[in-house]
């Protein structure tokens, strides 16, 4: 078989996994007042549809920003805007001002999944193909196998296509990205990078990687020959695709002020609802919220987010390689997602990301952490009433990416990279590591699978109504800070597999 | 199970022991199982309301009354065994709904009643599953390449597995032909494994579960009785007279007579045998389904429709003389040919017959092991699917799925495959007609066409394509009917005035290709026919 139809085999079936959930239920579905992110995404194509550029993110007597205003950057604005002009032709009450609020039908919802899909097409499936193609080891099999487990991640689809979102798209150009870097293409991956960023903020959680990876380049090369250059034109690249990006909101200032502020709600509060980070964690044994002023916890948290980054950071920035820089990513986005302000739930997805560029290097590993983030997501997956595709996707994901990757085989101290712990235990009797891990995995499968069922079949005490959201929270922080740990590790360890570096770079 | 081995049949066992790795195995039908749930909350078609309400007639009513219920429009109109396996389902079903086994709860469909009735499909798929590999064991030539993606016995799996109309049917549509494929290919199987009485045994079965398979029964019947029953063959392949052994066919015949004893025995014993016959074989719908299966009926309709329009143009007819009849008007109804003469039951089946007789009788006169027979069975499968009175479309998947197996077989069976695997996949588009599935449908097709392409012609590398030149031309001109029919007319003032046409379109253009496939598969059998017959 040539690679090409195997390619093309992977890619449809991603498509008709991603088609067979988007045919079930989404967020807010039949639920007024406020529904859910379906509805605040067609409420975006209403306003940026009827509405100057001026009004998007103020609040004024045609633009309610408590019914669910815009919170995302200009680039998502703009898409909805396109989506808009589609819509209106089809049907105008889809985006008529006032009127179509909390509109629903299923040609609606046919409408609002398809622009899911084509965006999907457009930005996130041909990055991933080409990532695959071209940046990862082994035999064309071996890539072909990488590509369907990649494609597979239940987590994005249920989120996309079930719940409702475009975070394929924030995520494609973070990957288009990361592409580049890989491919050495520094100033369109910047570029890539912006747009991501411009469409949604929190790709910053993917920031600094980004920069210390090009920095440590351009120190590499030389800061005072090529690396110059190649920072400036970088530098350059970045200002002008911000600057384009942000073009209606640049002449007045207290625009783009409002939007900032628009995107980075402060007054949300550390948390909400049950987010499997620190704080929520935490809030289990000390309620924070109530002991610390809200200041004190926006410096906390930063603070302990950058403590928690700078380590992976600094080592990519001394060692800028391609390997490091997706270990960086990891590790970014896991410290983001556990330490830092207003997290939710499906930000995981952008730890889910670098980590799926990682499932040909650490197979076994990384499909522990995707179930684990998969799993982490599930009330807000049983609210939305996405129970059955939640137990197709995971279980076709966690089979067929074991199966594929040969997870289990490959799994000796020295593929899992275990060898530094050895080292930091020095202590302790010498166990066989590898094996130690095999059974944890299947331990926390067996958890994984225990708690989505009691979270679905059992009524909580009366007196503990949020039980089973609590246990899923805690236990899934517990798998995201042990990946936490376990990658930094790997990071900081890495130089022992010389090998796999010349490979990638 | 006593096994007996025929000595003179000239195919050996196929089953060697296979020392190399099936683990591909369990991992496309796990995979293909989790696409399947996929789609439990698809669209589905009335099919769905008639198992349901099957369901409750065979919970909540005694045996006798079965095939007397009436309260639906949708009566019990499959064989016995059939109603015992949904009997069989209903004690499962009890426990996600009761409310879906009474018989009043018209077009009940509750999530957990459609939650049922999906997984019930894919579960009972095991039993296809299980068919497919012990086919896949069957197919010669497993020593040819290193790769497991180019052996014969993976590129069958996936054929059958991924089956783009059995996905869609039964999974989307909703029926059970998973499972009863799953007999007709494990019989198949034992036949290729000259196991001839279990394979017989698993027919007989599969008859008195639906007996649409009626269709392929005289390949069954003359084959055994040629090949089993009678031991061996002179030396120019013809029967040895003498040979017939009578303990065979007493075998046979107490097999068969068994099976349909305990399916039918209790309605003979009530006195209910007409009242079920008449559920079985209802006589009183029309020539062509609700949309036309592709097949010389649907040649013949627009023919006649032609002639209808060119005769009205050339003021040869009156238009208003003409009977008025919306030919595919959406439900099962009789029509009326205006030019050409009508076609009556009789003659559709003398049709069958006459077209199943070269088949028939090629076997029986030089038998050519189960390979033969199977080749036999397909020319059944399609010759009544070609001839046979009110056809459905999905009836094409007896001759598709049984092809498979001759294609990762024989080259020119491959190019077989393709055009009518592909023209007869295309021609069920319309049974999901739904816009939300259209990406499913669309994808899913897409896929099997990729594979089916690509994996045959590596396994059949050699000089030249599978295809002719024209058939490529033919094949891709599907890519513009499905545009045309899926995207256009949709799309444009069309719809409201022909709202047939696209269905129009999709039969008669597919029809050509069945008709082709039909013709190229009855000349390769006759062709083999006149090869010398083999050493004995």
């Amino acid at each position: 078989m040539q690679t090409w139809s195997l390619v093309a085999l992977c890619v449809l079936l991603g498509v008709v996994a991603r088609w067979g959930v988007s045919l079930n239920s989404y967020s807010g579905a039949g639920k007024p007042p406020m529904f859910g992110d379906y509805e605040a995404q067609r409420h975006w194509q209403e306003v940026t549809y009827n509405l100057p550029v001026q009004e998007w993110y103020f609040n004024t007597t045609n633009n309610d920003l408590y019914y669910w205003g815009l919170d995302y950057p200009p680039l998502t604005a703009y898409h909805s805007l396109i989506c808009a002009y589609i819509a209106k032709i089809i049907n105008p009450e889809w985006v008529e001002l006032h009127k179509s609020r909390g509109y629903e039908s299923p040609a609606h919802k046919l409408f609002m999944r398809a622009t899911v899909l084509v965006a999907d097409l457009l930005i996130y499936i041909p990055a991933v193909v080409l990532y695959c193609l071209y940046l990862t080891d082994g035999s064309p099999k071996k890539k072909v196998s990488t590509l369907l487990a990649f494609l597979l991640y239940p987590g994005l689809i249920l989120i996309d296509y079930g719940h409702f979102q475009y975070n394929a798209v924030s995520l494609g150009f973070a990957l288009w990205g990361v592409l580049a870097l890989g491919l050495g293409w520094d100033a369109f991956g910047s570029m890539a990078f912006c747009l991501a960023l411009s469409y949604k903020q929190m790709e910053l959680y993917h920031a600094l990687p980004f920069f210390c990876y090009l920095l440590g380049k351009c120190v590499k090369l030389g800061l005072t020959g090529k690396g110059f250059f190649l920072l400036a034109r970088i530098g350059l690249t970045v200002l002008v695709t911000f600057a384009l990006c942000w073009l209606p909101f640049l002449p007045d200032p207290s625009q783009a002020l409002q939007v900032v502020r628009r995107i980075f709600p402060v007054a949300r509060g550390l948390f909400e609802d049950k987010v499997a980070n620190t704080w929520c964690s935490l809030n289990i044994l000390i309620k924070i919220r109530s002991i610390l002023s809200s200041d004190t916890q926006i410096y906390l948290s930063a603070a302990c987010t950058l403590l928690a980054v700078l380590p992976s950071c600094l080592r990519l920035l001394t060692k800028p390689n391609f390997l490091q820089f997706k270990l960086a990513l990891v590790n970014s986005s896991l410290a983001f997602f556990l330490f830092s302000y207003q997290v939710h739930e499906k930000s995981i997805l952008l730890a889910a990301l670098p980590a799926c560029l990682l499932l040909n290097d650490l197979p076994l590993m990384v499909i522990w952490f995707l179930q684990a983030s998969t799993f982490s997501m599930l009330p807000l997956l049983l609210k939305d009433g996405l129970l059955v595709p939640y137990i197709v996707t995971s279980l076709a994901f966690l089979f067929l990416s074991i199966y594929l990757l040969s997870a289990l085989e490959r799994c000796t101290e020295e593929q899992l990279r275990l060898r530094a712990y050895h080292k930091l235990m020095f202590f302790l009797p010498k166990l066989d590591l590898a094996c130690t891990v095999r059974w944890k995995f299947y331990i926390s499968m067996a958890v994984l699978a225990t708690l989505s069922v009691v979270s679905v079949a059992m009524v909580p005490p009366p007196h503990l109504p949020d039980l089973f959201p609590v246990l899923v929270s805690t236990v899934s922080f517990c798998h995201f800070l042990g990946t936490f740990v376990y990658f930094n590790v790997v990071q900081f360890s890495e130089p022992t597999s010389k090998k796999s570096q010349k490979k990638t770079n | 199970m006593v096994v007996i081995f025929c000595k003179t049949d000239s195919v050996t066992v196929m089953a060697a022991p296979m020392a190399d790795n099936w683990s591909w195995f369990p991992a496309l039908a796990l995979g293909v199982s989790f696409v399947k749930c996929l789609f439990i909350n698809a669209y589905h078609s009335t099919d769905f309301e008639v198992h349901r309400n099957w369901l409750a007639i065979t919970h909540s009513l005694p045996v006798s009354k079965w095939y007397h219920e009436n309260t639906s429009e949708w009566t019990l109109d499959y064989p016995p065994l059939f109603a015992w396996f949904e009997f069989g389902l209903s004690h499962v079903a009890q426990h996600f709904d009761r409310n879906m086994l009474q018989v009043e709860n018209l077009n009940y469909a509750s999530p957990a009643t459609v939650l049922f009735q999906r997984l019930s499909v894919v579960f009972t798929d095991v039993v296809f599953i299980y068919s497919v590999r012990e086919c896949c064991r069957c197919v010669r030539g497993q020593k040819g390449s290193g790769d497991v993606l180019n052996r014969p016995s993976f590129v069958l799996a996936v054929l059958l597995l991924w089956n783009f109309g059995l996905l869609i049917v039964d999974h989307i549509h909703f029926q059970y032909n998973g499972f009863l494929f799953g007999f007709l290919l494990l019989s198949v199987a034992k036949h290729l494994q000259s196991q001839h009485l279990q394979g017989a045994l698993l027919f007989s079965i599969l008859l008195n579960l639906k007996h649409i398979y009626l269709y392929v029964a005289p390949a069954y019947g003359i084959y055994l009785l040629r090949s089993y029953c009678f031991t061996q063959d002179n030396s120019d392949g013809s029967v040895r007279w003498r040979s017939f052994s009578l303990l065979r066919l007493v075998a046979l015949g107490t097999i068969v007579v068994t099976v349909c004893a305990l399916s039918f025995g209790p309605f003979i014993a009530m006195g209910q045998l007409p009242q079920v016959l008449s559920r079985l074989f209802p006589f009183k719908r029309g020539l062509c389904h609700a949309y036309w299966a592709p097949n010389i009926w649907a040649l013949y309709n627009i023919l006649d429709k032609i002639l209808a329009i060119l005769g009205v143009r050339l003021k040869l007819l009156q238009e208003a003389e003409l009977p008025r009849a919306s030919m595919t008007g959406g439900l099962v109804q009789e029509f009326q040919h205006s030019v050409l003469p009508s076609v009556s039951p009789s003659i559709t089946l003398v049709c069958t017959l006459l077209s199943i007789l070269p088949a028939v009788a090629s076997i029986w006169r030089r038998p050519r092991g189960a390979r033969g027979f199977l080749r036999c069975l397909l020319l059944c499968a399609l010759a009544s699917f070609m001839f046979g009175w009110h056809v459905h479309e999905k009836a094409i998947l007896i001759a598709i799925l049984p092809l498979s197996i001759l294609a990762v077989e024989s080259r020119e069976d491959a190019g077989i495959f393709l055009v009518l695997s592909t023209t007869g996949h295309y021609s069920l588009f319309p049974l999901i007609f739904t816009p939300a599935e259209l990406p499913i449908k669309v994808g899913l097709m897409l896929m099997f066409v990729i594979y089916s392409f690509t994996a045959l012609r590596k396994l059949h590398s050699g000089p030249g394509s599978l295809l002719h030149p024209l058939e490529s031309v033919y094949l891709l001109g599907l890519v513009v009917l499905g545009v045309a029919c899926e995207v256009v007319v949709p799309l444009s003032p069309w719809q409201q005035k022909l709202p047939f046409l696209p269905l129009l379109a999709t039969s008669v253009y597919c029809a050509v290709g069945v008709c082709y496939s039909f013709l190229r598969l009855y000349i390769s059998l006759l062709r083999e026919e006149k090869k010398k017959p083999k050493q004995q």
